[in-house]
């Protein structure tokens, strides 16, 4: 199981979370958009910018309700909420968002 | 929707040497959903969890230590530390990681989440709990 | 309001038993079970800090833990009662919490 970017084969696991991390490139991200069924726009890519950075600093995913409340605190309240969320990734922001993001499902998200 | 719980999860194992440390951390990200009380009561090996400094390139697994820095998005904002046990180790309070929580209530303030106790203290913060969970 | 703790580390390798002790309530009871029953043998090191506690903290064994290890009444100490599952149900029905110390 993978993906083909640029020539190069990026294995993942079987609901398409990439196995290293460190693979991750932005073709990447538009490639697991793709198969996600996601056009990525500049609003999807606030979300995944806003993941990655979590990641780096705090080594985890954040969890869904985390996610929205500090994308309401750093981008205001018509973009931090579920609907919102949810209309840009349709299966759960923190889910798709972080497939996208090239990062590991969120702990305790089943 | 039932009654808010105290819980507090006991830590008492060093962080790289066995699962316990990590898997405390990983149940209280995941419990934290539940909304209830949560707590962390860090004695014994416990405390060298929270010291700065920590880096796992050479043994090849995770440093999750900058993870407790997120438990305040999680509304875990209580880490007691205890004294005698950071003492017992040759160790202070600055030498753990500093980890703040922004406080809703007030004006979303940041205020420090680490709070250092007596062992008496710690005694009894742990006889005060509706659940008591070991790792 | 009070506590059961639960013991199943030896406290000749591991310092389980006596952060335990540190950390009892007047009232508490300590059950020492698997390699916590060697806890309750006379004349060990740990000894004086059992004998300590006992007053104002009740100590049991799992007497099936305890009999497995070879840790027969008379190498108890006096202060350690003896429980058998049964009694373990009861201990932990009649405090308000139980914590583990591992």
């Amino acid at each position: 199981m993978s993906y083909q970017v640029n020539g190069h084969t990026i294995e993942h696991d079987e609901e398409g979370y990439i196995t290293t991390l460190s693979d991750w490139s932005k073709e990447l991200a538009d490639e697991i958009a793709k198969v996600e069924n996601i056009d990525m726009t500049e609003e999807h890519w606030a979300v995944v910018n806003f993941l990655r950075d979590y990641y780096d600093e705090y080594q985890i995913a954040p969890a869904v309700r985390v996610l929205i409340k500090a994308i309401k605190k750093e981008m205001g309240p018509e973009k931090g909420n579920n609907k919102y969320m949810y209309e840009l990734f349709p299966y759960g922001p923190a889910k798709q968002a972080c497939k996208i993001a090239g990062l590991p499902k969120p702990t305790g998200c089943v | 929707m039932s009654e808010t719980k105290k819980f507090l999860y006991v830590n008492r194992k060093a962080p790289y040497g066995t699962i316990y440390a990590l898997e405390s951390l990983e149940v209280v990200l995941i419990g934290a959903a539940f909304e209830q009380d949560v707590s962390m009561a860090f004695l014994d090996d416990g405390v060298f969890q929270l010291t700065k400094g920590q880096n796992t390139e050479a043994i090849g697994v995770k440093n999750f230590s900058p993870t407790f820095r997120a438990l305040g998005d999680y509304e875990v904002t209580k880490l007691y530390v205890e004294m005698e046990s950071l003492e017992e180790r040759g160790l202070g309070p600055d030498d753990l990681q500093e980890i703040t929580y922004e406080d809703e209530d007030d004006d979303w303030e940041e205020k420090p989440s680490i709070r250092i106790v007596s062992r008496t203290e710690m005694a009894d913060i742990m006889a005060d709990q509706d659940v008591v969970l070991s790792f | 309001m009070s506590t059961l703790h639960t013991v199943n580390k030896s406290p000749f390798g591991n310092g389980a038993l006596l952060s335990c002790i540190n950390h009892c309530k007047p009232g508490d009871a300590v059950l020492l079970i698997e390699d916590g029953v060697y806890g309750a043998l006379a004349g060990s090191v740990v000894e004086h800090a059992v004998i300590t506690c006992a007053p104002s903290v009740s100590i049991y064994v799992l007497e099936g833990d305890a009999e497995a290890r070879g840790i027969g009444p008379a190498k108890r100490l006096p202060d350690v009662q003896s429980v058998g599952y049964d009694g373990f149900v009861d201990l932990v029905a009649t405090h308000d919490r139980t914590q583990a110390w591992l």
